[in-house]
């Protein structure tokens, strides 16, 4: 489609199933409701130095692990597995395990990404099964080093006979972009949690004003990251419109 | 049975870019106005800078429940199947004028003229074969008033390049002469901006910043830009967008001449036993209405301005409303932006806020700003380095071979690069062919059981040299800066549902070959006028809100100046 949107987008319209109303967002210990208690600042308030929110890290650091709500146990191990070899945890940092990218995929697969249960579903299963034939062993059983070489067969479409329903590199295309969304992502969504995606790219963080004076600072490289997310400030809406018909009781971060 | 309600001067079909300016000189010359829009409204507190709910799952265009029910349908050719896709737009107050890039750009005066201009330079045999191109009914300089009214209403930034005459260097060199400077200086430059404009020096090019309706300082009582990065398919926070949701129509709300409506979905322009446009029908809520009118303005996007006429049959006019020259859905195109570029540099850009409307142009490759006597092409491309990161999509960078796409590897890459990355932005002519067209899909239809508009239309031979030789252009351009990688993505292909898409009720004085004339006025219907992309039969090299715009309120001054013979003396 060639829109304005096309030259940094490729995908703004390859995920337009439905938002589904539903659950409290400050439900339990997550992420949202560790970011709450961080205090919502205005929204043209000057970024408080990072130290302000070390806080909130160590609370959600402390916090317990909380159940998966959509997947099974079983392909929840099996997500894990797989975002963990995608973005490792390795010298350079926390990966997509710490940064909670399975968890993310696990509630969205509750809303706005309702539509790819299925795919979940089958894939996961198809991949455990494509481990145990191809490797003797279940796919959590491998090394990492043989979890790799099957994500490569995977990845190539070279899994897919006889296992995967459709090609096997379609599944992993979406699970890779669901994990970077889950990654690099607003931590609203419960990914990214310590903001450990946007600090290995680099990113200073949201901000709802970046002064000339801040931009000569990103350029010298010393915009300390702000770690806040988009709704830790003070006054947007989270519902998806104010005034369509049928969105009255629309919310998003599902 | 529709509900008749109470009769108005003027209905205007689509509150976005089009309709939400034509309001404005209609309600201030004291006309009655009623705007129909089948979004709902928004405010600054709807535009979270949120990358997963803006860029990701699509939003805002997910509100538009009307759009995304009637995506077009896309074919390249006559003997393909057409795939119903998206729709790039979106329904509200302002439309996708609250969410876009805001680049606004005046055409230069050879976009106007491409048929004369062309043949009087280089022989008639150089417009492309199949190509149904004309010359505008008008050139450049009868536009360029309304240009300048739409700088000063809807607030424009910039930097011009010609003011009667005198060039600026600090401008576009190649822009029509204006008669006034813009009302706000150009948005800022960030280093890399500087590192490109000097680059592009030293080969000899003229850059300067590009046109944006956003405000760079306080304008009409509303904020400057706070370029904190989520412009590109997100509202305003802090209104410094100058979509018509905040600007225009607020002005004419305040005039109590005009109303809105919103959640308003038309079906049909009525007319009456003369042939003229009588009102239109719409539903709301399940409920129809039939809201009655002297004059009809049709200002919602390009595919449905051709939908809508299409579906309008009536005894008078069978084949559609102002089609018994079977001219509506013709001439369509969509502005050629593939056959990207992109760059990897070995430091970083500092990219991460800023925002699409932000940066550095080259018009030397535009249009017929360079001597094509030697090429096998008419035609050419605007250069613009922009600044638009966020980190999904910045995570999303190509990695040039130099690394996988996951794993350790990809991570080690990602970190060092995340921020060295820069994709152009390149606007081509696009010209309309014969074999391009929109119809009604024979198949699909809406909720409502109407059928949605076909597009059958892919890019052509000029297209597609065009396309490379700005790719040549552009990495040139790249490699005088330093980048160390360059990527191009393929050129041509089928020209799908875009945001810049233009024809199906081309204006012209031949009511053979066009649907409105010289004023935007159905030259079948004389109280219809059609506003948008639609109305342009060339696209030139730039973005086609400001010529929208100017157009809009060019049509509604001639409403309101020939009021009495336009309108009706009784509307039935």
């Amino acid at each position: 489609m060639a829109a304005d949107e096309d030259a940094g987008e490729t995908n703004f319209m390859s995920e337009t199933s439905k938002i589904i109303s539903r659950r409290d967002l400050l439900r339990g210990v997550g992420i949202a409701g560790a970011a709450a208690a961080a205090g919502p600042v205005s929204l043209l308030s000057t970024p408080e130095p990072a130290a302000a929110a070390e806080p909130a890290q160590a609370a959600r650091a402390a916090a317990p692990r909380e159940a998966f709500e959509n997947l099974t146990a079983t392909e929840a191990d099996l997500l894990e597995a797989v975002v963990d070899r995608l973005i490792p945890s390795d010298a350079l940092g926390p990966g997509a395990r710490e940064g909670r990218a399975a968890h993310y995929i696990d509630r969205a697969l509750g809303g706005a990404l309702s539509s790819s249960r299925q795919a979940y579903a089958a894939g996961l299963s198809a991949l455990d099964r494509y481990a145990t034939q191809s490797r003797g062993k279940g796919f959590l059983e491998l090394s990492n080093a043989d979890k790799d070489s099957v994500l490569m067969d995977v990845e190539s479409g070279g899994a897919t006979p006889g296992i995967f329903a459709g090609s096997s590199a379609q599944f992993f295309n979406m699970v890779l972009g669901h994990t970077r969304q889950g990654m690099f992502g607003d931590p609203y969504y419960g990914g990214n949690a310590n903001f450990v995606g946007w600090d290995l790219l680099g990113y200073p963080g949201v901000r709802t004003m970046v002064t000339a004076a801040d931009q000569k600072s990103l350029e010298a490289g010393q915009l300390k990251p702000n770690h806040k997310s988009a709704y830790d400030f003070e006054g947007f809406n989270k519902a998806t419109a104010s005034l369509e018909p049928h969105s009255g009781d629309m919310k998003h971060g599902d | 049975m529709a509900t008749r309600l109470k009769d108005t001067d003027v209905v205007v079909i689509g509150l976005g870019a089009a309709g939400g300016v034509a309001v404005l000189p209609l309600a201030q010359a004291g006309l009655e106005v009623i705007g129909l829009e089948a979004g709902g409204a928004m405010t600054r507190r709807d535009f979270a800078p949120d990358e997963i709910r803006n860029n990701v799952r699509g939003w805002p265009m997910l509100t538009s429940h009307k759009t995304n029910q009637e995506a077009p349908t896309v074919r390249p050719n006559g003997s393909a199947n057409a795939v119903q896709g998206g729709h790039p737009m979106m329904n509200a107050i302002g439309g996708t004028s609250l969410h876009y890039w805001a680049q606004h750009w005046r055409l230069n005066p050879w976009d106007f003229k491409v048929v004369s201009e062309t043949t009087r330079k280089y022989g008639a045999g150089r417009i492309p074969k199949g190509s149904t191109v004309e010359d505008w009914p008008f050139g450049y300089d009868e536009i360029e008033p309304y240009y300048e009214k739409i700088e000063y209403e809807v607030g424009v930034s910039g930097q011009a390049g010609n003011v009667n005459g005198k060039i600026d260097p600090r401008g576009n060199p190649f822009e029509g002469p204006r008669k006034r400077e813009y009302p706000m200086p150009p948005l800022r430059w960030t280093a890399f901006h500087d590192k490109m404009a000097g680059a592009a020096k030293g080969l000899g090019w003229h850059p300067f910043p590009g046109p944006a309706a956003i405000n760079s300082r306080s304008y009409q009582n509303r904020s400057g830009c706070m370029y904190h990065g989520f412009c590109n398919t997100g509202g305003c926070h802090v209104d410094a967008k100058n979509s018509t949701a905040v600007s225009t129509i607020p002005r004419a709300q305040a005039t109590n001449h005009f109303k809105a409506v919103t959640g308003a979905v038309v079906t049909s322009i009525n007319v009456d036993s003369q042939g003229r446009a009588s009102g239109v029908t719409y539903v709301a809520n399940g409920e129809e209405f039939f809201q009655p009118a002297k004059v009809v303005l049709i200002a919602s996007f390009c595919y449905e301005n051709s939908r809508l006429l299409l579906l309008s049959k009536s005894p008078a006019f069978p084949k559609g409303l102002s089609n018994n020259h079977g001219q509506v859905g013709r001439h369509y195109f969509s502005h050629h932006q593939g056959g990207a570029v992109s760059a990897l540099f070995p430091f970083n850009i500092g990219a991460w806020y800023g925002l699409p409307a932000q940066g550095v142009a080259i018009d030397d490759w535009a249009d017929d700003n360079f001597d094509h006597s030697s090429l096998d092409f008419i035609g050419g491309g605007n250069l613009w380095a922009m600044s638009d990161r966020r980190p999904i999509t910045a995570a999303g960078m190509n990695t040039y071979g130099l690394a996988p796409s996951w794993g350790s590897q990809w991570k080690s890459f990602i970190k060092e690069n995340a921020d060295r990355s820069h994709s152009a932005y390149l606007q081509k002519t696009t010209l309309p062919y014969e074999d391009n067209y929109l119809d009604l899909d024979p198949v699909v239809k809406d909720p409502l059981g109407l059928p949605v508009i076909r597009i059958t239309a892919e890019y052509k031979e000029n297209e597609r040299k065009v396309a490379a030789f700005i790719q040549d252009k552009m990495e040139e351009w790249y490699r005088a800066a330093g980048a160390i990688q360059i990527n191009k993505s393929p050129v041509g292909g089928s020209m799908t549902t875009s945001t810049h898409a233009y024809g199906g009720t081309r204006m012209g004085d031949n009511p053979e070959t066009n649907v409105v004339n010289r004023w935007g006025m159905s030259h079948e219907v004389p109280n219809l006028g059609v506003l948008g992309g639609s109305v342009m039969g060339t696209s030139g090299a730039h973005n086609p809100t400001h010529t929208v715009q100017a157009l809009a309120w060019r049509t509604a001054e001639h409403i309101v100046k020939n009021w009495k013979s336009i309108a009706p003396t009784t509307s039935q």
